[in-house]
């Protein structure tokens, strides 16, 4: 005797509703990835262009938007010199690469992805652990060259090892944290007080 | 020992290694397929024990800073940690295909020799990978180095020339697989398992290049990650886990392929736009926030059915079966996937606590339980069928002599995989509380979380639980090794009605 299988439950329906559902779904994955790609290009209202490095940045809370985002001010070139947009994404260019040769990803978390042995990376240009603004930049060239040395443990013991990190790569990391730290990351982190920013 | 008498001695080790394989090859219980997928299924083996010692120097070094600084740093071995992990359940998932391609197809593997071929360009790739990994660890800020030692993004940190022999490798086990249902017969197994290939080896493309904006960097590598992780693996799973549920319980053929066709719906639909979790922080649009959350809160449903779809059917079957141990990792799987996978990966998806969780060891602990539930669980039920065919399909029951050992590893491996997810998820609570909610963010706020008792105690007890999972696949490992040698009694047939129907 054949068993009655109402339609709902049949294999012919649930393969059909699965190559629709799988189809229509990945449709509008490619339509949104448009739109978002177009809206995350470097230069965009949400992520900077590179030339963003000569600015001052900083991170304050907006009270319309009810969270945290990216305040661009004004001059403050890096290193002292002001960089053409050029310049500016060949640097951090070489910055991102010196990221990503020197495996960072697997101790810290860039826009909150990676390992969770070492600080999130997203805001650090603007992390009040480098006291003062005036002295950042060079404070930061000195930890990537000697983390060892100049160590910044906050009690922890883990310090960070060396990198073999050169004087033009070392530049060019803080150079591509000073480029992340402006990307409008929907308020991630929350409640972060920038430095410059103390009440 | 003189160097004469240590060449000796590996002449003889080698010898011996031949003539054990030599023996292996000639096994009459084995199809060619079968023999390949044992194959990988040892090198996942190997791989797994990798990923355990790993784990632990990296676990160790939370609780002291100082051990192999320098020499290998928290980055390596979480690297190899995560880096063993992924290849093993790759390897596990290609085994287990190969070792039922020919049962579901009904014909010889088509172009084996190309896939064995595969197999050791695979093998021989993944150790020189690893190599380069532990002794070369990391080079200059150029394109040399992406090319040659190690991309630096988390999960595909294979080199760019490793990124295209597993591509090679991917094409060629697919091309044995279609080729296959194509000379044999297309089952609706075979339909779903050879497009999720193709979307398997599609998306690792997206992996593939470098850009210097990181948002899009990671708008792209999500795709791989979530999507095979959260999708293709998942769907191919469920392939997997269809054959063996017809052949471990006997469920009819139209059951499983209707709830085959019922998860891919769920899946997919759930889990493509699902993709939207992972961008609500990294500079993508917010409407990320509505779509990511909703469909991904969508995601466990599919995890549910099959709880439900594997009880149903045990409970039908009366647990009649002829391989306990491969029944208990099935179930162990169904259990683990909604668990690790569902109920973990809920608990923080929504953005509106996610902006305090993203990047905490929360994703630690539902990586830990989802990792193992979902993919390691049916990887080794996978193992003991194969051991179990090896040996003449022979029976394999909770009385076999010395069956303490897989039921101790079972419990040694589940316990200490939920033992580390609690005390990661302990330390999550921790981080998101004082780090994100009252430090804000900072590194010193970060520093604050990290060395509080309560983050401290969470990292001990991790490691306890973390040496009961390694002594747990180390008996895990010595139990494939042995088990069912000896054994007279053969294994009832249960499934082979039901695959034929």
């Amino acid at each position: 005797m054949t068993e009655q299988v109402p339609r709902w439950a049949s294999e012919t329906f649930w393969k059909k509703t699965a190559i629709w559902v799988t189809g229509g779904s990945f449709v509008l994955l490619v339509i949104l990835t448009f739109d978002s790609l177009s809206q995350i290009t470097a230069g965009g209202s949400r992520v900077q262009a590179y030339g963003v490095i000569n600015k001052d940045v900083s991170y304050r809370f907006d009270k319309a938007k009810q969270r945290y985002q990216p305040v661009i001010g004004g001059n403050a070139p890096l290193f002292g010199k002001t960089l053409s947009e050029e310049e500016a994404e060949k640097l951090v260019d070489l910055g991102k690469k010196t990221v990503q040769a020197k495996n960072c990803m697997n101790c810290h978390t860039l826009l909150g992805n990676g390992a969770y042995y070492a600080p999130d990376l997203t805001k650090a240009w603007l992390d009040q652990g480098w006291i003062a603004k005036e002295s950042r930049e060079q404070m930061m060239v000195d930890f990537l060259l000697d983390p060892e040395k100049n160590a910044r443990t906050f009690g922890s013991n883990r310090k960070m090892p060396n990198l073999d990190i050169t004087q033009p790569e070392a530049e060019a990391i803080v150079a591509f944290l000073k480029w992340m730290s402006t990307i409008d990351t929907n308020g991630f982190p929350h409640n972060f007080k920038a430095i410059g920013e103390e009440e | 020992m003189t160097l004469q008498a240590y060449q000796e001695k590996a002449a003889v080790c080698w010898a011996d290694c031949k003539q054990r394989y030599a023996v292996f090859m000639a096994n009459p219980h084995l199809s060619g397929g079968q023999k390949l997928a044992v194959h990988y299924f040892t090198v996942a083996m190997v791989l797994f024990m990798a990923q355990l010692l790993f784990g632990l120097l990296a676990g160790l070094q939370f609780l002291f800073p100082s051990f192999l600084y320098e020499i290998l740093d928290f980055n390596v071995n979480r690297m190899v940690h995560i880096n063993a992990m992924v290849v093993w359940m790759l390897y596990g998932f290609i085994g287990s295909v190969y070792w039922f391609l020919e049962d579901e197809s009904g014909v010889e593997i088509v172009g084996l020799k190309w896939g064995r071929l595969a197999f050791w360009v695979l093998t021989g790739a993944v150790a020189i990978v690893v190599l380069v990994y532990l002794f070369i660890q990391f080079g200059a800020g150029n394109d040399t180095s992406l090319w040659l030692i190690n991309e630096g993004r988390e999960y595909i940190e294979a080199p760019r020339w490793a990124d295209i022999g597993i591509v090679a490798v991917v094409l060629t086990f697919f091309y044995n697989v279609a080729a296959t249902f194509a000379k044999g017969k297309w089952s609706g197994i075979a339909g779903v398992l050879t497009l999720d290939l193709v979307a398997l080896a599609g998306l690792y493309l997206a992996g593939m290049f470098y850009v210097t904006n990181i948002s899009v960097d990671q708008y792209w590598w999500w795709w791989v990650i979530h999507l095979w992780v959260e999708a293709t693996w998942e769907v191919l799973v469920g392939c997997i886990m269809a054959w063996s549920l017809m052949k471990l319980l006997g469920v009819r053929r139209q059951v499983v392929q209707t709830w085959l066709y019922i998860e891919v719906a769920l899946m997919f639909g759930s889990g493509i736009l699902g993709l939207g979790h992972h961008y609500f922080w990294i500079g993508t649009p917010e409407y990320w926030f509505t779509i990511g959350g909703f469909f991904s809160a969508l995601e466990p449903i599919p995890l549910v059915a099959m709880v439900v779809h594997s009880i149903y059917d045990s409970g039908v079957h009366r647990f009649k079966n002829s391989n306990h141990p491969a029944l208990a990792w099935v179930i162990a799987h169904a259990f683990g996937n909604f668990l690790g996978a569902g109920v973990w990966g809920f608990m923080h998806t929504l953005p509106q606590i996610n902006l305090y969780t993203h990047g905490t060891q929360w994703s630690a602990s539902h990586g830990h339980l989802a990792f193992f539930g979902a993919y390691a669980t049916i990887n080794i039920a996978f193992f003991y069928l194969a051991v179990q065919q090896a040996r003449g399909n022979v029976w394999m029951g909770g009385d076999l002599v010395n069956g303490w050992r897989w039921k101790t590893a079972a419990v040694l491996l589940n316990l200490g995989v939920l033992g580390m997810t609690v005390a990661l998820l302990i330390a999550g609570y921790e981080q998101s509380f004082i780090e994100r909610a009252v430090e804000g963010s900072t590194w010193a706020g970060y520093f604050a979380a990290q060395n509080h008792p309560w983050f401290m105690q969470a990292m001990v007890w991790r490691m306890v639980f973390g040496l009961m999972t390694a002594a747990g696949g180390g008996l895990l490992f010595w139990d494939l090794l042995e088990i069912g040698k000896g054994e007279q009694r053969p294994a009832a047939i249960i499934g082979d009605a039901a695959t034929a129907e």
